[in-house]
């Protein structure tokens, strides 16, 4: 079992997002993360998903997507070959007399505060999903109070070559 | 022209000659549009499922696409076993379902339910439409997606008031589908590849099954048997793609198909499966299934090659080519010389003479296998004749030992195994085909699931023949309780007696018949043959009769049961 980032284009139709969804579950694959938004046309979606399986379900996973009707193309992302970012919020406890130490902290990680409260701070971070999960670390003892990650978004890199080609032909 | 009024000019557009279904709140306008005028035939079922099933038997029977309508919640839910068939057998199926208004929708209104929601997972694609511009592009993409492809069903779910909205009607010529793409073509290196395959191959067996049959490439596969001298063996599914009759074919293999077919299949050193799924009922243990075997894997659906078994040679793309273009390069190749191939054609038929189908007779019980090997005398040269079947013991015998030497004259529930299947497929067949004899090869647990359709039989004027195996169980899974279970026959019993299937088909207007001995089958057979109309005969066979060969479930397919010897000492 290996994790592997997969990243889909999907129309912007009723209930497109729910059969992907569905087709995961109805398989019996884990979703680790899945991030959906807008991409450069009004109508199409792009999804990121992160999937923990094995080759052979890799491959299942993606044949099985291409036949939905409203899947446009899916393609793995290789680590080598994609940008991933990830965008998370965390609420921090912390008390008066620490916070500048932990404001200062937060600048080096490279988070920014996204506010203030009597006895907690909240940070934006948005970086390489290890980088999101190094800045947790750095703040834990502190005590987080509350934390969401959107899942990682990704595409594929301008530098590695070549234009973005399905990984299964049809 | 109203939303209903589009529904109907769509399917008249699309060639539907027939649909099926039954009238409620929700479709009420669509209804109302039949009665204005349509040239499409409406068949009033008795009950959703049966509605689904006959819209099956007939995209079956005639190799076009079923239609079958309900309205919103109970009438959709009941539509769901049908579905779900056609999307395990890969049978074209559109399903229309009226919904509540679209202001209603989302507040649990009266026979509101989420019909796309429920089917999602077993349909290719769905629609709710909810504006009524938007009818005849879904109505044009789901007769589009539904046969091209692997085939299989979509759903139409459209609110109420779309239905009695008014707006100008224009059909598409074409679909906007982007992301519905299925193959076209066969990649010629692959074709090549699998030629040199066969070429090499010393034990080859061509693995065929219904995809052969959906995508009308019979003839293509007869040729390539013919001209490379190729064995078969032809799954449940496939039964008619390749004549029975044919000195090539081994029939079917599996979990109670025969030694030989199975023996064919795992001990071949290239399995060329052909519109075949490797499913679980074929394969048996799946690490253990033809394990001296290189595969060429043959389907229009790439999901399904590679998903069970590794394919050294995939060939994805529509079959009627495939086999064509396969058929050529194997004659190509094989001017270069080909592997002896005739030891391991004498030992496929030695295995047939060996292990024959068999079974005992006794004397005070009438066998089932008996009555079907009757009705395939009984059937013998016509080739008028399309057999349906139900799910379990009757459907096995039926397999086993019915000849069909033509296509789409075997028509069954194989992937979703629905009992109660046989009856409505077999009305469907004959709306299809109204120039064939049809007749339904039921059990009696299968035919009182569905047998209110006798009525629609009787009324439409679609006159069929229900032999009903009657042996007073649920016989396959009463022999599974008698193998696996300790014959703890737990709720499995239902009586030869209760109902009396000759007064129930007389109560529904069709002729009823009742077969006690083996000396009263002939003439029973021969009557509901010629009855003029419906006809059920009551078949009352011995309940303990199993049905044999068997893998045993998660056995090896090469390690099948025979029947036991002192049961068929003849």
């Amino acid at each position: 079992m290996t994790a592997h980032t997969i990243s889909v284009r999907l129309e912007n139709k009723p209930g497109a997002l729910a059969r992907v969804s569905q087709l995961f579950s109805r398989r019996g694959y884990n979703i680790q993360s899945l991030a959906v938004g807008p991409t450069e046309h009004s109508d199409i979606s792009r999804l990121t998903l992160r999937v923990d399986c094995s080759e052979h379900s890799l491959e299942q996973i993606e044949k099985q997507m291409h036949k939905l009707v409203n899947v446009l193309r899916v393609t793995e992302l290789r680590p080598d070959e994609a940008v991933e970012r990830e965008l998370a919020l965390f609420t921090v406890n912390v008390s008066t007399d620490k916070r500048a130490e932990l404001v200062a902290l937060s600048q080096v990680a490279g988070a920014r505060v996204a506010d203030i409260g009597r006895d907690a701070i909240a940070f934006e971070f948005v970086g390489r999903p290890d980088e999101v999960e190094a800045f947790e670390e750095l703040v834990r003892p502190y005590g987080v109070r509350e934390l969401v990650r959107t899942g990682r978004v990704g595409l594929r890199r301008p530098s590695a070559g070549g234009r973005t080609t399905p990984s299964v032909q049809v | 022209m109203l939303g209903s009024d589009a529904v109907l000019r769509s399917l008249e557009l699309e060639g539907v000659d027939v649909a099926f279904g039954i009238p409620g709140g929700a479709i009420l306008p669509t209804y109302d549009a039949i009665a204005r005028g349509t040239t499409v035939r409406h068949v009033l079922a008795r009950h959703e499922q049966g509605a689904g099933h006959m819209a099956e038997g007939y995209a079956r029977a005639s190799g076009k696409v079923g239609v079958a309508i309900a309205t919103s919640g109970p009438g959709a839910t009941n539509l769901v076993t049908p579905i779900a068939d056609a999307w395990m057998d890969s049978t074209p199926l559109v399903a229309i379902t009226g919904q509540v208004k679209s202001s209603l929708i989302g507040t649990d209104a009266f026979q509101e339910i989420d019909a796309t929601g429920i089917t999602m997972p077993i349909v290719k694609h769905s629609w709710l439409v909810q504006d009524v511009e938007e009818l005849p592009g879904v109505m044009k993409a789901a007769f589009h997606i539904a046969q091209t492809g692997r085939q299989g069903p979509v759903l139409v779910d459209i609110a109420k008031d779309v239905q009695e909205a008014e707006f100008d009607f224009a059909y598409p010529d074409e679909v906007d589908l982007p992301g519905w793409k299925p193959p076209t073509k066969v990649h010629p290196r692959q074709v090549r590849e699998a030629a040199l395959a066969i070429a090499a191959a010393e034990r080859p067996i061509i693995y065929a099954g219904g995809g052969v049959l959906n995508a009308d490439a019979c003839a293509e596969l007869r040729a390539l048997v013919d001209s490379a001298q190729l064995p078969a063996v032809v799954t449940l599914m496939g039964k008619g793609c390749l004549p029975d009759s044919h000195p090539l074919n081994y029939g079917a293999p599996g979990m109670h198909g025969s030694k030989y077919a199975n023996w064919a299949l795992n001990k071949a050193d290239l399995v060329i499966a052909v519109g075949s799924r490797f499913d679980d009922r074929v394969t048996g243990k799946v690490s253990a299934f033809a394990p001296g075997a290189k595969v060429i894997h043959f389907d229009i659906d790439a999901a399904e090659v590679g998903k069970i078994r590794h394919a050294e040679i995939p060939v994805v793309g529509p079959l009627k080519l495939a086999l064509a273009q396969l058929a050529e390069e194997v004659r190509a190749v094989a001017a270069d010389g080909c592997a002896a191939r005739d030891p391991w054609l004498r030992q496929l038929e030695d295995w047939r003479a060996q292990f024959p189908f068999r079974y005992a007779k006794t004397d005070g019980q009438l066998k089932p296998q008996t009555a079907v090997e009757a009705l395939r005398d009984l059937a013998g040269d016509r080739d008028d004749i399309i057999w349906t079947t139900g799910v379990g013991q009757h459907q096995m015998w039926a397999m086993q030992y019915l000849v069909c030497d033509r296509p789409r004259s075997f028509i069954t529930s194989g992937g979703l195994g629905t009992m109660g299947y046989g009856l409505p497929a077999a009305i469907g067949a004959k709306a299809a085909r109204p120039d064939a004899t049809v007749v339904c090869i039921d059990g009696d647990g299968c035919f009182q699931m569905t047998c209110q359709e006798l009525a629609t039989a009787a009324l439409e004027r679609l006159p069929i023949v229900a032999v009903v195996l009657n042996n007073g169980w649920l016989g396959m899974v009463r022999q599974w309780q008698e193998m696996f279970y300790d014959e703890r026959f737990g709720q499995t019993h239902l009586t030869h007696a209760v109902p009396d299937y000759a007064q129930l088909a007389e109560a529904y207007g069709c002729a009823g018949f009742t077969v006690e001995n083996e000396d009263q089958l002939e003439d029973a057979l021969s009557a509901a043959f010629t009855a003029g109309r419906s006809a059920v005969v009551d078949v009352r066979c011995d309940p303990e009769e199993k049905v044999f060969p068997m893998v045993p479930a998660g056995a090896a397919a090469v390690d099948v049961m025979e029947a036991p010897e002192e049961e068929v000492r003849a």
